[in-house]
């Protein structure tokens, strides 16, 4: 069974981001949501770890969280997609189990 | 076609409106889930996520207690507190009683109804902070 993996803090101030990475196993989703968003960023000290896991790893962005935060797409990792609301919903569809990181 | 499929969800709110994004989001989720023709079961008010029930004298528009009460009416969700949590904080009284804090639409309940449509459940998520 496929995990949507929820992570809502910033990798800045939270490890849950790479505990995550480090747990999620083929197959599953990461979703980057609220301050979780900077996780998203380009040309910090884990933009390389998110960069290698997207690489086999679904990573998507909640859009209306970055645009919330005024972070626009120059400032982002190009590979991860985005979604809104509705895509969050078809995520968690898509996938049997969802496991919130704190 | 996995778009097509509709689900049963359950939602675990977990933290206060006032100091955290997650029942926010978890209200923008829900409302999309609906519009997206998937059910609701059960909104579960847990931890400082009681708080999302309190009716505030002051509040403005945004004012989320207000956003659910209206969800709830609109929808038939059914939005349960965690006595226990509800008791601590003050919301309900010691006899599990509403002391006229709630906002229309909530409900007084317990882990039972939780793990009760846990099991009717086709997805379950938490928002916590």
């Amino acid at each position: 069974m496929s995990v949507l993996h929820l992570v809502n803090a910033s990798p800045f101030e939270s490890a849950a981001l790479s505990r995550c990475l480090a747990r999620a196993g083929e197959g599953d989703a990461v979703l980057l949501l609220e301050n979780g968003v900077y996780g998203a960023l380009t040309g910090c000290r884990f933009s390389r770890e998110v960069a290698e896991a997207a690489a086999w790893l679904d990573i998507r962005v909640l859009a209306p969280d970055l645009r919330a935060r005024g972070l626009c797409a120059s400032s982002l990792l190009q590979t991860l997609g985005q979604v809104d609301y509705d895509g969050f919903v078809e995520l968690a569809v898509r996938h049997e189990l969802s496991l919130t990181w704190t | 076609m996995v778009g097509a499929l509709i689900m049963k969800f359950v939602i675990q709110i977990d933290a206060s409106p006032h100091e955290a994004q997650a029942a926010n989001t978890a209200y923008q989720f829900i409302k999309a889930a609906l519009a997206n023709g998937h059910h609701i079961l059960l909104v579960f008010f847990y931890y400082d996520g009681v708080c999302n029930a309190q009716v505030s004298s002051f509040a403005g528009k945004d004012d989320l207690s207000g956003r659910w009460s209206a969800l709830a009416r609109e929808h038939g969700l059914d939005l349960v507190l965690c006595v226990s949590a509800a008791q601590r904080r003050g919301l309900v009284s010691a006899e599990g009683k509403d002391q006229g804090l709630l906002a229309p639409g909530f409900r007084i309940g317990g882990l039972g109804q939780w793990v009760d449509a846990c099991l009717k459940a086709d997805r379950i998520l938490t928002f916590t902070s």
